[in-house]
């Protein structure tokens, strides 16, 4: 998970990630020629977001294909989003138990 | 080849077999995949299905097992049975690595103007990492909450 934060702390990840997010399966070569970035920091940050498993690489004969994997990202939002939901329906149901409780005590 | 569409990867603490089961055995599949089933006897050549439970079970997704090596890949075809010329192919790739195991989803071979591509980079993120879950855990994720 530490990886994946990282890998996302970083501009120009994002806009790589950015780029595979709209066109999905690309070479090193298509994605240097839509960044104002050098081929080896491209590189680089693939190699990062690789590691982070946000970036699939796939091999098409001697073509090597980049694909933005989302999963690590879905599992991010689940630890908290997923938490936070069920800390809400919960404070929902106290709430309900409680309503019905004062009614029971006036009716 | 033509190049594959969508690509995800996860990696579970789990065996190649147990992630080759909750793939293919549909008491396993409606615990994660919101709550279908994945049903087929999964030879090369027979149809499979993506079920709703209930007493009129009904077919989201269908298609053909193309090829089935348990516990290491699973390829299908697959689409809407409402609009079956929408075929796409699914590959499940299962590779053991060390005391995890290496879940690849390869969803290609869209139709031009496929509406299909939409609807699963919705729901493939969410049904790996709820299956990653399920696997781990014992209990999947709501896969169709917002």
């Amino acid at each position: 998970m530490d990886a994946v934060f990282k890998a996302l702390a970083d501009e120009s990840r994002r806009q790589l990630l950015d780029q595979l997010h709209k066109s999905n399966g690309q070479t090193l070569g298509e994605l240097c020629a839509h960044l104002e970035m050098t081929r080896q920091a491209v590189t680089k940050h693939l190699l990062l977001l690789e590691a982070a498993n946000l970036v699939v690489v796939v091999w098409r004969g001697r073509e090597k294909l980049h694909y933005l994997n989302s999963v690590p990202i879905h599992e991010l939002s689940e630890r908290w989003i997923g938490k936070y939901e069920r800390h809400r329906l919960q404070a929902m149901s106290d709430l309900k138990k409680g309503l019905e409780q004062n009614k029971t005590k006036k009716g | 080849m033509q190049k594959p569409k969508l690509v995800y990867t996860t990696y579970i603490r789990a065996t190649p077999k147990a992630v080759w089961a909750a793939i293919t055995k549909p008491e396993f599949t409606r615990q994660y995949w919101g709550g279908l089933a994945n049903v087929s006897d999964w030879k090369k050549g027979s149809v499979w299905q993506h079920m709703t439970a209930g007493e009129t079970p009904e077919a989201w997704i269908t298609g053909k097992v193309l090829e089935s090596t348990p516990p290491k890949k699973l390829v299908l075809s697959w689409a809407d049975p409402d609009a079956l010329a929408d075929k796409s192919r699914v590959t499940f790739e299962i590779e053991a690595l060390e005391d995890m195991t290496c879940l690849t989803v390869t969803h290609g071979s869209f139709k031009v103007g496929s509406t299909m591509v939409k609807k699963v980079s919705w729901g493939w993120p969410r049904v790996i990492s709820s299956l990653k879950t399920f696997l781990e855990t014992g209990k999947g994720l709501n896969i169709f909450c917002k």
